[in-house]
C-alpha cells in the first residue's frame, strides 16, 4: 500500500534553462495475477538540452521500465501509465500510436543494453542504419546508404564502406553498440536514451563507448539520459543524476555534490558498499533486500533495510521528494543525518 | 505460487482444454464401465428393426444388422482407448528412451542414431501396417503395434531436440561438477525437464492413433467382426449411405470429437507447461 | 604442497573440419596455462570475454579435457584418473556458476538440490531425515532461513539463489570452488553481502578459492593472489596487491586504467580514448 506522494516543490522558483524533457509523477503500474502491481511511482525529472542524467538503480527500481514507457514501449504489455512527459512541447505520453513513431529514432534515439540482440540478423548493418534515415528523412536510397556509411565512420569503425555491406553477426560487442548508436543518431536526435548501453560488454570495451558517447555530446550537443547500475559510470559520465530505489526516486542532484555529500540513506549504503570503503576486509553491505513490488513496505520503501529509521515515523508514511536548491531527497530523516559520500573518511 | 499449482491453473482456464478434457474422461467412462452404460448390448441383432433413424428407442438409430448404434457407439469406445494406449506406449517406450540418448550422446553415436530415425520416418504408414499385420495376424493389437511403431521417430525427434537444448542449460553442467553420473544425470535432471514436451506429443499422437484404428478397420486389418470399433462401422455404413446417412455421421463424429478434445488438451498442456522459467526470467527483465 | 598444481594447461577446440572429419583449423582457447593455489586461499583469474578464463576453470575440474598439460589436486593428477576416481574426487573440488538461476534444475526444490551431493555419494551412509537437517543447517550457515529448502528456484530472487549455490558446494566439506563470475549476475548491493559470504566462509572453513572475474574492483576484494589472461595466456600473475600497486604488463595497466571509479573529485574525469584492437 503506498500512499500518493505528492511531487512536493519547496524552494522557491529558480530561473532555470528550458527543459528539454520534463518529466512529471511518471507512474506506470503493471497487472499481475495479483493486481495491479507499480513498477514506477510517480518519477519526476528533467533533462536540459546537451547535458547527461542519469538514472541510477538496482534491479526492480524501475529505472528501464521508465525509458521504455516515455518511448511507449509499455503500452502492450497490459500497463497503465499516467503523468506527464514533455518534450520539445510535447506530451509523449498523450501522444497516439500513429504519433509515438515519429519521435521515436528521429527525436530521439535509444541504444538497449545488448547491442547483438538489438540488431536484426537478417540484414545488413548499413541497411538497418539506412531504413532509419529513410523512415524519418526524404532521402533516396543512395543518400541513406550514404549517411549510414559517413556515420560508421564518424565512429571509428575502420573500413566503414565495406563493413556497412556485412551482417550483425560478423561484429565484436563493443561494434555492434557502435551500430546502434549510429542507428540512434542517424536522424540527428535532440535526446539520446541509453539503456545500461555498456553493461554486457568488456571493461576495455565499455571505456572506448563512453568516450564515443561523450564524444558525440560535444560534437552535436545532444542530451543523453542513461541508465545505469554502475556508480563508476555515473560519476564520469552523468553532469547530474537520480537514485532509484524500489520504483521511487530517492534522490537527485548535481552528480559530484551527490556522490561527495549524499542525502539518502540508500546512497551512502551504495557508496559504502564499494571495494574502496572495505572495512576490516569485508565490505559494508546494505543489509536485506530488495522488496518484491507486490509486496512493499508501508511508509518509505527503504526503511525496512535502513540504519536509521525511526519506527513509527519511516515505517508509517511514503516521504515526499523535497527538492532543495537543485538536490532533491526523498527521506523524512534527512536534514538531521550526517551521511557519508565518497572521498570522505 | 508454486509452480505445480500454476501450471494447474493455467492448464483449467483454458476452456478448450478444459472441453477437451471433460470429452475425454467420458471416453474413459465408456470404455471402463462400456457393459453398464449401453442402453442395449452392442451386438445383439434384430433384423426386423434395420437400418431405422434415430428413434426413442434407439437414440442413434439401428445399423444394418439391426444392431443399436449407440450402444456401438459406447463400446466402440473401449476400442479407441485401447488403439490409442498401445501405439502411444509403444511409441514413446522406445522412442523416448533413444531420442534422450542421442541428444545427450557424442556426435557420431548421435548422427547414426538420427539417420536411423530419418529411415523409419519414411516408411509408408498404411503400407507398413499391412505389412505388420500380415506378418502376426489381424487383431487391433497387431495394428496398433505397427502404428506405435512408426510413432517411434516422432518420439525420438521431440526427445532429442528438447534434450539438446536442455543439455546446454547450466544445472546440467552443475550436475555433472556434483559427481552426478551419466545416468543420474538423464534420469534426475534432463527427463523430468523433457518430459512437457514429450506429454504435448503424445496427446496429439493419442489422436492421431485413433484415426489411425478407423482407417484401418475401415480398409478391413483392424478389428474383426462382429466387435464394435468406429472405423468398422464407418465401413459398414458405405453401402447404405444413401439410405441412411446417419450411419456414418454418427461414429465420424465420435472419432472427430475425440481427436479435436485430444488435440486441445495437448496443446493446453504445451501452453500451461511450456512456460515456467522462460517467462519468469523474461518478466523479471522487463521490470528491472 | 599446493593445493592445487596446474602446469602447462593448454585447450584447442575444433573450428573447422574436413569432409572426412579430420580437424583443419583450430582455436587455442588456453595457451600453455600454470599458477597454483594454496590451501585456504584466494586465487583470481582475470580477463575479458574470450581471455580463456571461463575454460582454464572447467579443465581445472576436468569437465571439458585437456589437450595438454598437467593438473594436481592434492598431490594427485587429475588427468590420469579413471571415471569412478574422477568423480569421487569430485567432493573436494565443487564449483559454482554465473547465473545462479539456471545453475540449479528448475524442477528440483531447493532443499533437494542442496542434499544432492549427499544423495549422490552418500546415499546409504545418510538418511532422509539426516539429508534434510544437513540441507536447512546449510541454508542458515548461508544466510538463507532454514523453511527456504521448499521453496523452488523461481522463487527466489537471483542474490538468494547464489546463496544456494554457495550451499550446495559446501555439502560435502570440499576443499576447493571454483567460482566462475559468481557475482557478475547480482545486483551492487547483493553482491557485497554474497562476496562478503564467500570471505566468513573461506576463514571458517579453510576454503580456496579459484576465482574467476572480468571484474577487476571485485577482484581486489576477495583475491590473495591473481593471474591476468588475454587471449589464452597469463599475462601477468602474483599476489594481488602488487599487481593493483604497480602492473607489469601493458595490457594489465590497460584493464586497470578502463574502469570507471567513483572516488576521487566529483568532476567528471576525461580520459583519452583507448585504441582498442577490435572494440
Amino acid at each position: 500500500m503506498t500512499t500518493q506522494a505528492s511531487p512536493d516543490a519547496v524552494a522557491p522558483e529558480v530561473e532555470s534553462p528550458p527543459r528539454l524533457l520534463d518529466v512529471q509523477g511518471l507512474t506506470v503500474e503493471f497487472r499481475t495475477s495479483a493486481g495491479w502491481s507499480r513498477a514506477v511511482d510517480d518519477v519526476s525529472f528533467d533533462v536540459h538540452p546537451g547535458e547527461t542524467v542519469g538514472l541510477v538503480g538496482e534491479s526492480g527500481c524501475g529505472k528501464s521500465v521508465t525509458m521504455l514507457s516515455l518511448l511507449g514501449l509499455t503500452r502492450r504489455a497490459n500497463a497503465r501509465v499516467s503523468g506527464s512527459a514533455v518534450f520539445e512541447g510535447h506530451d509523449l505520453l498523450a501522444l497516439s500510436a500513429k504519433e509515438l513513431p515519429d519521435i521515436r529514432g528521429n527525436r530521439v534515439g535509444t541504444i538497449f543494453q545488448q547491442p547483438a540482440r538489438s540488431l536484426n540478423p537478417a540484414f545488413t548493418v548499413g541497411e538497418q542504419i539506412a531504413e532509419t534515415i529513410r523512415h524519418h528523412r526524404q532521402v533516396g536510397r543512395k543518400e541513406a546508404w550514404r549517411r549510414a556509411v559517413a556515420l560508421l565512420d564518424d565512429l571509428s569503425i575502420p573500413n566503414a564502406e565495406k563493413r556497412a555491406g556485412e551482417y550483425p553477426h560478423t561484429f565484436s560487442g563493443g561494434m555492434c553498440q557502435r551500430v546502434m548508436i549510429a542507428i540512434a543518431l542517424s536522424c540527428d536526435p535532440a535526446l539520446l536514451i541509453a539503456d545500461e548501453p555498456t553493461t554486457a560488454l568488456d571493461v576495455t570495451v565499455q571505456a572506448a563507448i563512453l568516450d564515443i558517447l561523450r564524444a558525440i555530446q560535444d560534437e552535436r550537443g545532444i542530451a543523453i539520459v542513461l541508465v545505469s547500475h554502475d556508480l563508476g559510470i555515473v560519476n564520469e559520465m552523468c553532469d547530474r543524476t537520480n537514485i532509484m530505489y524500489a520504483g521511487q526516486v530517492v534522490e537527485a542532484g548535481d552528480t559530484g555534490e551527490l556522490l561527495a555529500q549524499p542525502r539518502h540513506p540508500y546512497t551512502e549504503g551504495l557508496l559504502q558498499g564499494l571495494p574502496e570503503n572495505m572495512v576490516g576486509g569485508r565490505l559494508q553491505a546494505i543489509p536485506g533486500n530488495v522488496p518484491p513490488l507486490d509486496e512493499l513496505p508501508d511508509g518509505c520503501h527503504f526503511a525496512p533495510r535502513c540504519a536509521y529509521a525511526r519506527a513509527g515515523d519511516c515505517d508509517a508514511v511514503v516521504p515526499p521528494l523535497v527538492l532543495d536548491d537543485g538536490r532533491a531527497v526523498r527521506c523524512l530523516r534527512s536534514d538531521e543525518l550526517d551521511l557519508v559520500g565518497v572521498g570522505a573518511r | 505460487m508454486r509452480r505445480r499449482e500454476s501450471v494447474l491453473r493455467r492448464f483449467l482456464d483454458n476452456r478448450a482444454a478444459l472441453a477437451g478434457l471433460v470429452v475425454l474422461a467420458i471416453l474413459l467412462l465408456c470404455a471402463v464401465l462400456g457393459g453398464l452404460l449401453t442402453p442395449q448390448d452392442p451386438n445383439e441383432q434384430d433384423l426386423r428393426s434395420a437400418l431405422e433413424s434415430p428413434s426413442l428407442s434407439h437414440l442413434a438409430g439401428t445399423d444394418d444388422f439391426g444392431r443399436d448404434v449407440l450402444s456401438r457407439l459406447i463400446a466402440g469406445a473401449a476400442v479407441s482407448l485401447k488403439a490409442a494406449l498401445v501405439a502411444t506406449s509403444l511409441g514413446a517406450a522406445i522412442g523416448v528412451p533413444l531420442g534422450m540418448f542421442a541428444g545427450f550422446a557424442g556426435r557420431l553415436t548421435d548422427a547414426a542414431l538420427s539417420r536411423l530415425n530419418d529411415g523409419l520416418m519414411a516408411v509408408p504408414g498404411i503400407i507398413f501396417a499391412l505389412a505388420v499385420v500380415a506378418a502376426l495376424g489381424t487383431s487391433l493389437t497387431n495394428a496398433m503395434i505397427a502404428i506405435g511403431i512408426l510413432f517411434v521417430p516422432l518420439f525420438f525427434r521431440v526427445a532429442r531436440a528438447a534434450t539438446v537444448s536442455v543439455r546446454e542449460e547450466t544445472y546440467i553442467e552443475a550436475s555433472q561438477a556434483l559427481g552426478c553420473t551419466r545416468a543420474r544425470t538423464i534420469w534426475r535432471h534432463i527427463f523430468p525437464n523433457v518430459l512437457s514436451p514429450i506429454v504435448v506429443q503424445a496427446a496429439l499422437l493419442a489422436g492421431a492413433a485413433i484415426a489411425a484404428e478407423a482407417s484401418l478397420s475401415f480398409i478391413g486389418i483392424g478389428v474383426a467382426p462382429p466387435q464394435a470399433s468406429w472405423g468398422s462401422m464407418i465401413q459398414a455404413a458405405i453401402p447404405n449411405l444413401e439410405r441412411e446417412p446417419y450411419l456414418v455421421i454418427f461414429p465420424g463424429l465420435a472419432i472427430t470429437l475425440t481427436v479435436m478434445a485430444l488435440t486441445f488438451v495437448g496443446d493446453g498442456l504445451r501452453d500451461a507447461l511450456g512456460t515456467s522459467r522462460r517467462a519468469s526470467v523474461e518478466a523479471k527483465e522487463a521490470v528491472a | 604442497m599446493s593445493l592445487l598444481e596446474v602446469t602447462g594447461l593448454c585447450k584447442s577446440f575444433p573450428t573447422r573440419r574436413d569432409a572426412l572429419g579430420r580437424v583443419r583449423e583450430q582455436h587455442h582457447a588456453v595457451k600453455d596455462v600454470s599458477f597454483s593455489v594454496e590451501p585456504g586461499t584466494t586465487f583470481a583469474i582475470v580477463g575479458e570475454s574470450g581471455a580463456g578464463k571461463s575454460t582454464t576453470a572447467r579443465l581445472v575440474l576436468r569437465l571439458i579435457e585437456p589437450s595438454a598439460g598437467s593438473v594436481t589436486f592434492d598431490g594427485i593428477d587429475v588427468c590420469a584418473l579413471g571415471g569412478r576416481e574422477l568423480r569421487l574426487l569430485r567432493r573436494r573440488m565443487q564449483m559454482i556458476f554465473q547465473d545462479p538461476s539456471s545453475s540449479l534444475d528448475p524442477r528440483v526444490s531447493v532443499g533437494e538440490s542442496i542434499a544432492e551431493p549427499l544423495v549422490v555419494f552418500d546415499r546409504t551412509a545418510t538418511t532422509k531425515a539426516q539429508r534434510t537437517e544437513r540441507a536447512a543447517e546449510l541454508l542458515e550457515r548461508v544466510g538463507l532461513a532454514a523453511r527456504d529448502r521448499l521453496k523452488y528456484p523461481s522463487e527466489m530472487s537471483g542474490g538468494q539463489l547464489q546463496r544456494v549455490a554457495i550451499a550446495r558446494a559446501l555439502t560435502l566439506h570440499p576443499d576447493l570452488i571454483v567460482c566462475d563470475e559468481p557475482v557478475a549476475a547480482l545486483d551492487m548491493s547483493v553482491r557485497a553481502q554474497v562476496l562478503n559470504l564467500m570471505k566468513d566462509l573461506q576463514s571458517e572453513l579453510e576454503l580456496a578459492f579459484l576465482f574467476i572475474s572480468h571484474d577487476l574492483s571485485l577482484v581486489r576484494v576477495i583475491a590473495d593472489h591473481l593471474a591476468v589472461m588475454h587471449r589464452g595466456a597469463i599475462v601477468e600473475q602474483g599476489p594481488a596487491e602488487q599487481i593493483f600497486a604497480a602492473p607489469s604488463s601493458e595490457y594489465t595497466s590497460k584493464l586497470l586504467a578502463a574502469v570507471p571509479v567513483v572516488s576521487g573529485p566529483g568532476s567528471r574525469q576525461r580520459r583519452a580514448r583507448t585504441v582498442m584492437e577490435d572494440a
